[in-house]
């Protein structure tokens, strides 16, 4: 205890290096705990999007490109589902209820989704919250469109405002459709997924955009339209989906369901359950995890040499005292764990203070993050792997101390009781 | 009763160097005030070091308090250094982060022995004791680093004689004060030194205080490597 206590004293008598020892430290703690921390929060953010969906259901492919295109706004589908294939599964005993996605074109930059109202009646996010709407109402005619929070916020779309889809993805599309008069009827509130940076048609909706020359294929039909505007959506006939998910009536069938969907051979389609589909993906982009990972440790330890270097080099104005130790009989051992107390509390004061810091960080920064990036990074308490972390860190310090130590062990040894200062 | 010293046929060096100490016999008297001179670089400080234990002796008998501290390792001659022997530096005597009671409390909280030996009264009380004895009672407050030397050195006296230790030694404590302060300083020493009966084993080059020991030793003449 003494030794502990002739340590503490020390730090505190040199404050100024201690306090930059034990900031430098904080901070790389701080970088690794808040890198870690924002890792699992990007991982929960991206599972948070989808909740309570079972299967999702596209064309034969990459699961990860399906759960890419159809949950999360990114990469293009690569063909469509028949309507009918959709309907069938849709009935099957199993299932409880589906919500089928029209994908594939755009509006300055954002998706535009074809769906139906089982999409306001079924999606789920984050722990089962349900889509509402900010102001108007759902689309529910053809021309009606819902925008995400994110879509009316950036481009500055009210109710009653028009918009023109384009035809294929990307800022500016192959067709201009200009004369489509899509109208925005409702503005949904902010789910902080990508739901926000979406643009909601019907189903109907989104196949009146695909038609050549702004009118409806069928040519057999009575009447003759001059403007897609007379053209009621109950005359429009939807032939296909992008992709549609699942909610069973029971979760045990989820499997049995999905065995079954990838097997049918009337159309080729494959089943994902979602978490399996994100577990994949994480392994995917698991070395670029652990490349940050690594980077963060490497600035712990360039935290670590520094209070190594600051330690050492304060060793030859400490001679003296080493000398009054080693006269009031501490032996070498002593002065060894003198040291290493030392360099064990200056990198535990740092794993506490960067624990401070990080949460400190996060607390201040989580509404500013979720405000500019729609990114809402959950804030939970320090799980194991970083207790783990700063029990490392603390270790490795102990550890380093034993360089200066045992050069300390050295000068004690070699000078005894004569220092010259 | 056996001697607070006695060396026999002490031969000690500095690694592969030249003999430093080669001291055929020296023995000291419990209870004594022994004044051992000489000039710079006879040995002196060298000769401490191996007495408190701190420097190993490469021949002979190192008999300090009856026991021989060539026949201990290094740990047991730094726990035997704990509990049986005060040191006082020239100068610069006190750990600068310590306040002046934790710096004369030191060797007691380092060694449970020498705690023990701490009467009754507590390691705190003897140390205000001490202090008062000492005249630096109003001190204690002070930061070490604002101390004149003087003061700094009572506080050093203070530290060794702690737990009435039965060897102090000094290695030129009055070096550095003026004369009339070093008097007062001896006699300060002198007087706690026999209230614990210590002995004490005084260095100094400065043969003006001789007058005042029981018992004068010259290191060179003793030690048979300066004279070469």
């Amino acid at each position: 205890m003494i030794v502990l206590d002739l340590a503490l004293k020390s730090l505190r008598n040199r404050a100024f290096s201690t306090s930059l020892t034990v900031g430098s430290i904080a901070l790389s703690v701080a970088l690794l705990i808040g890198v870690e921390n924002v890792r699992t929060g990007m991982r929960e953010s991206f599972s948070n999007t989808i909740s309570q969906t079972d299967l999702i259901v596209g064309v034969k492919g990459g699961t990860i490109q399906l759960l890419l295109y159809s949950v999360f706004g990114m990469g293009a589908p690569t063909e469509n589902i028949s309507w009918e294939a959709h309907r069938e599964w849709a009935e099957h005993p199993a299932v409880a209820w589906t919500i089928p996605y029209s994908l594939g074109d755009s509006h300055r930059g954002f998706r535009v989704v074809g769906t139906n109202e089982d999409f306001f009646r079924h999606y789920r996010y984050r722990g089962g919250q349900e889509i509402a709407l900010a102001e108007g109402r759902a689309n529910e005619d053809l021309f009606d469109v819902t925008l995400g929070a994110d879509v009316a916020a950036e481009l500055n779309y009210g109710l009653g405002d028009e918009v023109a889809v384009t035809h294929g993805l990307g800022e500016v599309g192959f067709v201009n459709h200009d004369h489509m008069p899509f109208t925005v009827s409702g503005v949904l509130a902010r789910t902080f997924t990508p739901v926000d940076r979406a643009i909601y048609v019907t189903l109907e909706g989104m196949e009146a955009i695909h038609w050549e020359d702004g009118a409806p294929p069928a040519s057999d039909d009575e009447h003759d339209h001059e403007h897609p505007v007379d053209i009621a959506i109950e005359d429009v006939e939807v032939t296909q989906v992008t992709s549609f998910f699942v909610g069973t009536t029971n979760r045990r069938d989820v499997l049995q369901l999905q065995r079954q969907i990838n097997d049918h051979e009337d159309e080729p389609m494959m089943a994902v359950i979602p978490g399996v589909a994100l577990n994949e993906m994480w392994q995917g982009i698991g070395y670029a995890e652990t490349g940050l990972r690594l980077v963060t440790i490497f600035v712990v330890l360039v935290g670590l040499l520094g209070m190594l270097v600051s330690l050492y080099t304060s060793l030859n104005e400490r001679r003296r005292e080493m000398a009054i130790l080693r006269a009031v009989g501490a032996g070498p051992n002593r002065i060894v764990a003198l040291l290493v107390m030392e360099s064990a509390c200056l990198a535990a004061a740092g794993a506490i203070a960067g624990l401070v810091l990080v949460y400190g960080l996060l607390a201040a920064g989580q509404p500013i993050v979720e405000a500019q990036t729609g990114l809402f990074i959950p804030i939970r308490p320090p799980g194991l792997v970083e207790w783990l972390f700063l029990g490392a860190v603390v270790a490795a310090g102990f550890l380093m101390g034993f360089v200066p130590a045992l050069k300390a062990y050295r000068t004690a040894l070699h000078d005894g009781l004569a220092v010259r200062v | 009763m056996t001697f607070a010293i006695d060396l026999e046929n002490l031969r000690f060096r500095y690694g592969g160097g030249p003999w430093v100490l080669d001291i055929p016999e020296l023995t000291l008297d419990r209870g004594e005030r022994a004044f051992l001179f000489g000039p710079s670089g006879s040995g002196k400080t060298t000769l401490l070091g191996v007495l408190a234990g701190v420097l190993e002796a490469d021949k002979g008998r190192v008999g300090v308090l009856g026991r021989d501290l060539a026949t201990l390792s290094a740990a047991a001659r730094d726990a035997f250094r704990a509990e049986h022997i005060g040191y006082v530096f020239q100068m610069f005597n006190l750990i600068p982060y310590l306040s002046v009671i934790d710096n004369i409390t030191l060797p007691a909280r380092m060694n449970p022995e020498r705690r023990a030996r701490v009467d009754g009264a507590g390691v705190k009380q003897t140390a205000l004791r001490l202090a008062a004895s000492l005249e630096i009672d109003d001190l204690l407050r002070k930061p070490v680093t604002e101390l004149s030397v003087g003061q700094q050195q009572r506080v050093a006296a203070c530290r060794a004689l702690i737990g009435s230790p039965e060897l102090v030694i000094a290695d030129e404590p009055t070096s550095s004060l003026d004369f009339d302060r070093r008097e007062a300083f001896l006699r300060l020493l002198f007087l706690q030194c026999e209230r614990a009966g210590s002995t004490l084993v005084f260095v100094s080059h400065d043969r003006t205080l001789e007058g005042m020991f029981t018992r004068s030793i010259s290191l060179p003449e003793i030690n048979e490597a300066a004279l070469r």
